[in-house]
């Protein structure tokens, strides 16, 4: 896709978005609801057409080609079963519409069914299947036709959560095994990261970020990516000297600390430091004060989440920190009681940090 | 507790005896009078014959009868093929186009057909203003003779019926969700595939409501034939009021109606069944 413009009526949906898209990757498209990730889908299968720009699969421009004459395939989000038709036949549509001989259709669909593990349920009606076998039996009818890429819109989002998470492992290995192009859309970033070869973040029309859920999840390149795809702490920090290439000095909280970046920063910049809830560790507080590079707080929430402890602590400034932290067996003290009087600090340099740009922009 | 009974009584008494005073009696009175003879002075005599029945089956009789059932059929094949689109339209097009057309299948049901009947005879007329229009185009000489003609009626009991069809048709059609249709496309029909394999199919259930309800009352719609069609063209309405009214024979007249209502129940059995059948595939 090559600087595609899309507007409905007079409210423009994709601001000039290009995206290259390779063979054979689980690519999924992250954003918050109205964002435009369905949009490309539609363009991507023609069910709309781009304002501006182009689109091509495989180095051919398809602007022109009806939904039915393009290689694509889309799961939709309601599934859109025919529900005048048994699974076997929903199938077989796609087949069908491509004159395929009906001992070739009978082989291709049934293996299929078999695929998604519905062949005893061939001939049931779609409303006699239950959300997640309707939502294989959409599987399986995009599937049947070879398409050169699949487009699969919120298709999970109906699904309780058991059957989503064993629905998304069978998705992922699906991809592997067929070599299909998967272009997944969802503003889950649970499913995002864990499907993915790569995440697109998007917002508002554009894309924020592109990279693997690795890159997305530790090096967002902005605080909008930091804060969608999963929990973020973020501190207020001032640059306040450029010690040299590598190193860089500021107060972060009012606590000095030192960081390796080898961004550009200047002295008196505002920045922000992002921590993930599990780079932080909670120490006890001696003598009352925290040692270097620690902020001082107080636990007002602990969540036992099994493997891992998670606590809410206010630091003295009223600022609200996150943390996760696995359970240390070996650690008697590693409990701590609501309202206790802890330090915070983090693992050096899994810090990322970014200029503030809500201050620039005042 | 006990108002609720007592309100619920007065409502299901009060509707039951208004549908047993003013429709089960007279059905029975009908059906009753089928069964009598005929007297000239007092309309029916109190014996019992089934000559009324036995004379039906004349081959003049059976003609009207299945010439007015031609009519219907034609009547109903046009409206379908003429609703079917609009109804199509009205469902897919914007809201704000919907509702106007919407509209304009609704107006005319505030007007009463007989009156509209009327309207459309002097539209028609030797001296109309279609005649004249067209003569004034140029496109023909002569006024054409268009009023009393098979046409004529037919075309009134379309004008009368269409909105019959249109509104079942346009409740089916605007409850399919759109995205059937995408997937129909994105999986390589084309528009004539996609609206053999799909929408008619799921639409059928409002085919068959609207070409009942505009078939039935095509049968009996006495005055469109008598204003349009010169008598010429007898639907069974026709004739069965000609029985009543003119020949003063209310035993055959009856026995008219009798086999009608029958014919017409079994047209609405046929439906049922159909309907079972395809809600079976598409529900149970």
């Amino acid at each position: 896709m090559k600087n595609v413009v899309k507007r409905f009526g007079d409210k423009l949906v994709l601001h000039g978005l290009s995206l290259e898209i390779y063979n054979g990757e689980f690519l999924t498209l992250l954003g918050p609801s109205g964002c435009g990730k369905t949009t490309i889908l539609r363009l991507l299968a023609g069910f709309e057409d781009p304002d501006d720009g182009e689109i091509s699969i495989d180095g051919r421009s398809v602007k022109k080609l009806p939904p039915n004459q393009r290689h694509v395939n889309m799961v939709f989000q309601s599934f859109a079963l025919f529900p005048h038709m048994t699974a076997f036949n929903n199938v077989a549509f796609g087949l069908k519409m491509k004159k395929t001989p009906s001992d070739q259709i009978r082989e291709q669909v049934m293996a299929a069914l078999r695929m998604v593990r519905l062949e005893d349920l061939a001939e049931r009606k779609p409303h006699q299947l239950s959300g997640g076998q309707q939502q294989r039996v959409a599987l399986a009818r995009a599937v049947v036709n070879r398409p050169k890429v699949l487009l699969l819109d919120e298709c999970l989002n109906a699904l309780d959560y058991k059957l989503r998470k064993d629905m998304e492992v069978e998705l992922k290995q699906l991809q592997r095994r067929l070599g299909i192009t998967f272009i997944f859309v969802t503003h889950d970033q649970e499913e995002a990261l864990s499907m993915s070869d790569r995440v697109v973040v998007m917002r508002e029309g554009a894309i924020e970020q592109v990279g693997t859920p690795r890159q997305v999840y530790e090096t967002p390149i902005n605080l909008y990516v930091a804060r969608f795809v999963g929990e973020i702490n973020i501190f207020d920090g001032i640059v306040t000297r450029r010690v040299d290439a590598a190193n860089l000095a500021a107060t972060v909280e009012g606590m000095p600390c030192a960081f390796k970046t080898d961004k550009s920063f200047n002295p008196g910049d505002r920045i922000k430091v992002l921590l993930r809830p599990e780079d932080l560790r909670i120490t006890e507080l001696k003598n009352g004060k925290p040692a270097n590079g620690r902020l001082a707080g107080q636990v007002i929430e602990r969540n036992y989440k099994g493997m891992t402890l998670d606590s809410v602590i206010i630091l003295e400034n009223g600022k609200k920190v996150q943390a996760s932290e696995f359970f240390d067996e070996e650690d008697p003290s590693f409990d701590y009681a609501i309202g206790e009087r802890v330090a915070v600090e983090w693992v050096p340099n899994w810090e990322v940090i970014l200029p503030d740009e809500e201050a620039k922009s005042l | 507790m006990k108002k609720q009974n007592l309100f619920k009584t007065l409502t299901i008494g009060l509707t039951g005896a208004w549908l047993g005073v003013f429709v089960f009696l007279p059905t029975m009175m009908i059906l009753i009078a089928s069964f009598l003879e005929r007297d000239e002075t007092d309309f029916v005599r109190m014996s019992f014959s089934a000559t009324s029945y036995a004379r039906l089956i004349d081959p003049v009789y059976l003609n009207v009868f299945s010439h007015s059932l031609f009519m219907a059929l034609v009547a109903t094949v046009i409206c379908l093929f003429l609703g079917y689109p609009f109804a199509y339209l009205m469902a897919r097009t914007r809201p704000g186009l919907r509702h106007f057309l919407l509209l304009l299948v609704i107006i005319p049901f505030w007007t009463n057909s007989l009156i509209r009947t009327y309207a459309i005879r002097t539209l028609l007329a030797a001296n109309g203003i279609v005649n004249q229009v067209l003569i004034h185009l140029k496109v023909i000489d002569a006024p054409l003779q268009i009023l009393f003609t098979g046409g004529a009626v037919t075309a009134g009991l379309v004008y009368i019926l269409f909105p019959f069809m249109v509104l079942p048709l346009f409740a089916v059609i605007e409850k399919i969700d759109v995205s059937l249709f995408e997937a129909a496309s994105d999986l390589g029909a084309g528009r004539l595939q996609a609206f053999v394999r799909i929408t008619v199919p799921l639409t059928m259930p409002g085919i068959i409501a609207g070409s009942l309800m505009v078939f039935l009352p095509a049968l009996g719609m006495f005055y469109v034939s008598d204003l349009l069609g010169g008598a010429k063209d007898l639907l069974v309405g026709n004739f069965i009021r000609n029985q009543f009214l003119d020949a003063r024979d209310w035993p055959f007249g009856a026995a008219a109606s009798v086999a009608m209502m029958i014919l017409m129940a079994l047209m609405m059995v046929a439906y049922f069944i159909s309907i079972r059948k395809i809600g079976k595939e598409q529900i149970g």
